[in-house]
């Protein structure tokens, strides 16, 4: 992003020598004054643009900071992959700042203990396509977002009930 | 790599003695189990005998949960031919049956034995079995097949072996996966696979030669095929999506697996031969775990299609596809008896997974099991027991059910957690 900048100060100081050079001696004051100015403006701008710049990184920075803010780890019900309006607010969060950088995620999909480990892989899959749909109808480009389940291999809390399961039925980025 | 695991598999092969990792603990046997007792076999060989043949055919008959043991210490004779047998001493222990052989070790290795009745006073049974001298743990669960077979009418499934996972949780990194095969007792385990990303789905091929898992080794599940004679290992499927439950067809030719590189989870076969592929199922539902009939002539495989998953039956000549569970709101993972007609299932009642089996003649359902997190239902070749993985406290462990539901016993894991086992065919050793 440093690159236009420079580029806009070059022009401006190649067009300012060449109104140099293509004056007569005649014309060296009004030259002078023509070439101040226009390096004048083109400070101006360059300096409005830095400021513009800054404003954006710190927009990105805020929106980064909300996304990590609300966790990499999106829940949901059981048997179900559909968000529920938490993971939805999540999701929404990283889309923001995802939409700002050119960062590429991973959707790592998960299940509870409780039915059959290749459906679960199955249930799992669903979860993690669930939230890169989300992603994809939301404006992120559908290459940068990849998605995995492990179904219930990799389970956060080990052993049983809803407490351990609530932890394990997730989605998570990375 | 392939040298280094085949090297470890040699030394394996060849340490006697190695620990089970399974321990076996019998939950429920029949209410009254014939007495039997196994004579301690002669040997006629170099040095001691490498293994306690009578002791390992005692472990397979009482494990059936159809036989009482008789302690040695009660046996008031050890004969080990015809001519040493006096019947009156087993009479008198109350021995219904009394099994006596010797082992002799050759080039080969060689087990005869003979079973006689106390009652009728006479031999009603008598064998050999020959194989090579590493075998002598595996032609002594012949001689517990042939026992069984003729005690019971049922042939027995001793002299098979088993594959399962198992996994060694870690709270601070990442998990440790092990896929191990075994014989059907849990003695001489031997570790196929191991490493840090899960293992999936295990499955023999028919002839007992090989097997197919899924590993996540590549950060993505793929489907590998692994010879256990050679040790030679192959990757076969790396589509995008989900890679998982390979099932060898019946003639060892086609694989039918899971894919969801079309959107979501369907049914291929995959042609061994050609690599060709071929898509069974085209439906926006979860379709998984497709497993053959015995004649190869149809899949079960599970659906959600109707809301909640159900077993379906896809009939490979009409491409018909015919739902055929309907009780509960869920069963899954069918796995088919040898005979074609029992199905062993993973069916959910009150909220609870328990092992079922569905009758395809009379279309009844009866759950086996009173475990809840019950999964990975696998039936031994002789379609008498089911085995499959529950939960034990924060540890999964094996259990097994007979398909009548009269015996009962685990097999936890010294550590770790074990599950899905799968219980191989006959095999020749």
């Amino acid at each position: 992003m440093i690159k236009p900048t420079l580029y806009a100060k070059w022009v401006s100081l190649v067009f300012a020598a060449f109104v140099l050079a293509a004056c007569s001696s005649n014309d060296t004051k009004e030259a002078e004054a023509a070439a101040t100015a226009a390096e004048e403006q083109a400070a101006q701008e360059a300096a409005a643009q830095e400021a513009e710049q800054q404003a954006q990184v710190k927009a990105q920075q805020g929106r980064e900071a909300a996304a990590a803010n609300v966790g990499t780890v999106f829940y949901f019900e059981f048997d179900s992959s559909s968000l529920t309006e938490d993971a939805r607010a999540q999701v929404d969060a990283h889309i923001q700042a995802l939409l700002g950088n050119n960062d590429s995620v991973r959707l790592e999909g998960h299940t509870d203990e409780r039915g059959t480990r290749e459906y679960n892989l199955a249930l799992g899959e669903r979860r993690a396509n669930a939230v890169r749909d989300y992603m994809v109808a939301n404006g992120l480009p559908s290459y940068r977002v990849e998605t995995i389940s492990y179904g219930e291999e990799n389970p956060v809390a080990y052993g049983s009930g809803e407490t351990n399961w609530q932890q394990n039925r997730r989605v998570e980025l990375k | 790599m392939l040298i280094r695991r085949m090297s470890i598999l040699a030394l394996l092969f060849f340490a006697s003695n190695l620990h089970a990792e399974l321990q076996i603990e019998i939950n429920q046997g029949l209410d009254n189990p014939t007495p039997i007792a196994v004579v301690p076999f002669g040997w006629q060989g170099l040095g001691a005998a490498p293994e306690d043949v009578a002791q390992i055919i005692d472990s397979d008959l009482v494990r059936s949960g159809q036989f009482a043991p008789v302690s040695r210490r009660d046996m008031l004779s050890y004969p080990t031919r015809e001519a040493e047998m006096y019947f009156r001493d087993w009479r008198a222990i109350s021995a219904e049956y009394v099994l006596i052989g010797q082992v002799t070790l050759g080039t080969q290795i060689r087990i005869d034995f003979q079973l006689f009745d106390t009652t009728r006073q006479m031999a009603i049974d008598s064998g050999t079995v020959t194989g090579p001298v590493t075998e002598l743990r595996m032609l002594s669960h012949r001689v517990s097949d042939a026992v069984y077979e003729r005690l019971t009418g049922i042939s027995g499934a001793f002299a098979t072996r088993l594959l399962y996972v198992s996994v060694m949780r870690n709270p601070n990194a990442k998990d440790f996966y092990r896929l191990t095969l075994a014989d059907s007792d849990g003695q001489r385990p031997i570790v196929l696979l191991e490493g840090r990303d899960p293992i999936l789905s295990p499955t023999w091929s028919p002839d007992g030669q090989e097997v197919a898992y899924v590993s996540f080794e590549t950060s993505r599940p793929a489907i590998y095929r692994q010879n256990l004679r050679t040790g030679a290992r192959e990757q076969l499927t790396n589509f995008q999506g989900l890679n998982n439950s390979p099932a060898w067809s019946p003639d060892g030719n086609t694989m039918a697996l899971v894919l969801s590189k079309d959107g979501n989870p369907d049914i291929y076969l995959l042609d061994l031969t050609t690599r060709a592929l071929t898509r069974l199922t085209r439906h926006f539902a979860i379709d998984t775990e497709p497993t053959w009939m015995p004649d190869g002539k149809s899949l079960l495989f599970t659906s959600d299609r109707g809301g909640r998953p159900q077993i379906y039956r896809y009939d490979l000549r009409t491409k018909k596809i015919q739902r055929i569970t309907f009780e509960g709101a869920f069963n899954a993972r069918a796995r088919v008896a040898q005979d074609g007609r029992n199905v062993a299932l993973v069916h959910q009642r009150d909220g609870r997974y328990h092992i079922a089996v569905l009758d395809l003649v009379t279309d009844r359902l009866t759950v086996l099991t009173e475990t809840s997190l019950d999964e990975s239902p696998s039936i031994a070749p002789n379609g008498s027991v089911v085995l499959y993985a529950t939960k034990r406290g924060q540890d999964s462990i094996l259990a097994a059910v007979a398909v009548d539901g009269g015996v009962r016993f685990s097999l936890p894991a010294r550590e770790g957690s074990v599950q899905e086992p799968a219980w191989s065919p006959y095999v020749t050793p």
